[in-house]
């Protein structure tokens, strides 16, 4: 298992198209990931639950990933939480 | 039972009562029955979970291809994050869960739906909270697809109903079976929506602005609807019962009254004769017209033949619609209205691909799309000329709001004969070809437009609106929609005093032409033509043979002065207490 704590920098926040990429990023992993924020945990591959998370910009979270491909996967959330998603900042 | 009487207040949007049973038409809605399964049954609910998701993603994928080539990369993205939701493994990992426990499938989606939804009614930011709507979209087209049928429409009715339902449109009232509806009943709407409408054209009682109307009546419950007061009444006792059956018998017998009326002229009492006319959508209903007495179409709405299809209509079916309610009206003149649609609507239908627009209703509509797209406009142009040999047919371009664009449409219109000569076919060389009054600064100008046309009608629904900056249709400020306004009666003697300088005649299509109250007002201010739902005929042409001209003229004069609605109102009720009447 693989922790990092992240920091949500774009300007929106995670909404519909940041969690689109998070789960099209999720997806191409066998891993199981999960974004943590707060109490709550949702899976990284689960649009809905991301969305749930209601979360803003400067909203902190914590990342986790547990699987055979764990290591390469935290890295690449990691990438693109930090780009910003490729949004505005 | 209890019987409680309980009076729901809405706005009276077409007059007369009716007692009957709810038929609620839901919105995409579907009746989720739960059902236990166990054994091979969970297996075969599964298979049908998975069929009806595998359908769902064709649709979808369809839907982004579409998006991407018509509106660009940005839209594509809703329909690949809906794609998204459809495949979200903790919803449908869920679904699948309940199912397994023993449910059906609809049941299952429609209860892990149901709490998904609720869990994010409950966050704190507007933009997440909406995103519930993303998931009710995919989770209605999975369900269709379980359920392997589209909505419940009107065309399923089986026994006198009244209509239940949040709002009316074009698609669902075109199949809806008219003799089993009773009364219509909505969430939405003001006393000029397309429900009022419908309501009045069949002569049926409709109460609108009754927000969440659809979730406070079952399926099948008796209910009164008083189109008169305006009110809905659930749970009503027998008395209540008793005395609405009495109004309802007291209503056939005024029926039979007015229908006396049908073949005499529409004369005042000192003699001045004016022009009754129909508001029609389809040929079918010249007939209706006529019945009712009408001497004149004085608006057909010819973009009626627009919805429920797929491609433009063409030329030739202009031309065998419009022959057709010529040839029934012959001699009577019948307006043809050209098409009054706006480039979102053409886009919703389907028709055309054109870009969304802020604001719609003062877009590219009427007039303004058919200039732009000549082609379109040439088309139906051409078919109203050709049907002009079979009877008395006359044109009348909408939302003209300057000089120029009835000099650009009379472009077009000759265009449109002269490539008609070309191909030997025969039109009525001097059509008549008049303009609606429907925007202010038309009927500032209406000095100037009556010398460039043939006749004017005014189009008050419009008219008003873009005066008043109301939209009719919002129940919040529905109110502030009134046809006496100052600044309205004196738009209209503007506009009716400038086309009689001009040596024009003048009409009314808007529903104020139509409502026994603006009677004798019109009258006075001097207008030619009153074109109404059919329905109204009658009893406006009581009231015109029971004014004199002379009358309705002094009234007008006097509410002329009056700077309010309030003295406006004294004044009308005065006048009515004289000439004791309605």
């Amino acid at each position: 298992m693989k922790e990092q704590n992240v920091k949500i920098v774009n300007k929106l926040g995670l909404h519909a198209r940041p969690a689109s990429l998070i789960v099209q990023t999720a997806m191409a992993f066998s891993s199981n990931i999960y974004i943590i924020k707060d109490e709550i945990k949702v899976d990284a591959k689960s649009i809905m639950g991301i969305l749930m998370l209601a979360a803003a910009c400067g909203t902190e979270l914590k990342l986790r990933t547990e699987g055979t491909d764990e290591e390469q996967a935290l890295e690449k959330m990691v990438e693109i939480f930090n780009n910003g998603f490729g949004e505005e900042i | 039972m209890k019987q409680n009487n309980i009076i729901l207040n809405g706005i009276a949007a077409s007059s007369g009562v009716a007692i009957g049973k709810v038929f609620v038409l839901e919105e995409d809605e579907f009746l989720v029955e739960k059902k236990e399964v166990s054994g091979i049954q969970i297996k075969q609910e599964l298979n049908r979970l998975k069929d009806a998701m595998d359908k769902t993603k064709i649709e979808l994928e369809d839907n982004k291809k579409e998006l991407s080539k018509v509106l660009g990369g940005n839209y594509a993205k809703i329909a690949s994050a809906h794609l998204l939701i459809l495949n979200d493994p903790m919803v449908k990992g869920e679904i699948i869960k309940m199912i397994k426990e023993g449910v059906n499938a609809e049941y299952a989606v429609h209860t892990v739906v149901e709490q998904f939804s609720k869990t994010f009614d409950s966050i704190d930011n507007d933009y997440f909270r909406e995103r519930k709507h993303d998931l009710l979209d995919v989770a209605k087209k999975v369900m269709r697809n379980l359920f392997g049928k589209t909505k419940k429409s009107l065309d399923s009715l089986e026994e006198d109903s009244i209509v239940v339902a949040k709002t009316l449109t074009p698609a669902d009232t075109v199949t809806m079976k008219e003799v089993l509806i009773k009364g219509f009943v909505t969430e939405i709407g003001g006393k000029t929506s397309h429900t009022a409408l419908v309501a009045q054209s069949l002569e049926i009682p409709a109460v609108v602005g009754l927000k969440d109307i659809t979730h406070q009546v079952k399926q099948g419950m008796t209910i009164i609807v008083d189109g008169n007061l305006g009110l809905v009444i659930l749970d009503p006792s027998e008395e209540t019962i008793d005395n609405y059956k009495r109004e309802y018998e007291i209503q056939i017998s005024n029926k039979k009254e007015l229908e006396k009326f049908k073949d005499l002229p529409a004369v005042t009492t000192d003699g001045r004769e004016v022009i009754l006319g129909a508001n029609i959508e389809n040929p079918e209903e010249s007939r209706s017209a006529l019945r009712h007495g009408a001497n004149a179409i004085g608006l057909y709405r010819s973009e009626f033949m627009y919805l429920s299809r797929k491609t433009m209509p063409t030329e030739e079916e202009h031309y065998q619609n419009y022959s057709k309610v010529a040839k029934m009206m012959m001699p009577y003149e019948v307006i043809i209205r050209t098409i009054d649609l706006g480039g979102d609507k053409i886009a919703r239908l389907g028709l055309m691909n054109i870009g969304r627009e802020a604001n719609p209703f003062m877009g590219l509509r009427a007039i303004r799309f058919c200039l732009k797209y000549p082609e379109i406009f040439k088309a139906q142009l051409k078919g109203i000329l050709r049907a002009s040999v079979h009877g008395n047919i006359k044109i009348m371009y909408p939302m003209i709001s300057r000089i120029s664009e009835i000099k650009e449409a009379n472009r077009i219109l000759e265009q449109a004969k002269e490539e008609l000569r070309k191909e030997g076919k025969k039109f009525k060389e001097d059509i008549e070809v008049g303009v609606m009054i429907e925007v202010p600064s038309a009927a500032i100008i209406s000095d100037v437009i009556a010398k460039e046309v043939d006749f004017l009608s005014i189009g008050t629904n419009d008219l008003i609106q873009y005066t008043m900056a109301v939209d009719r249709v919002n129940a919040d400020v529905a109110h502030l929609y009134s046809p006496m306004h100052p600044a309205i009666l004196r738009l209209l003697k503007i506009i009716i005093d400038s086309a009689h300088a001009a040596g024009k005649n003048v009409g009314m299509c808007g529903e104020m032409a139509g409502d026994p109250a603006y009677t004798v007002v019109l009258l006075g201010l001097g207008l030619d033509e009153f074109s109404m739902s059919a329905v109204q005929i009658p009893k406006v042409k009581k009231i015109i043979r029971s004014v004199s001209k002379s009358a309705a003229k002094t009234l007008v004069e006097q509410l002329l002065k009056c700077s309010n609605m309030h003295e406006i109102d004294i004044t009308m009720k005065k006048f009515k207490y004289k000439q004791n009447f309605f």
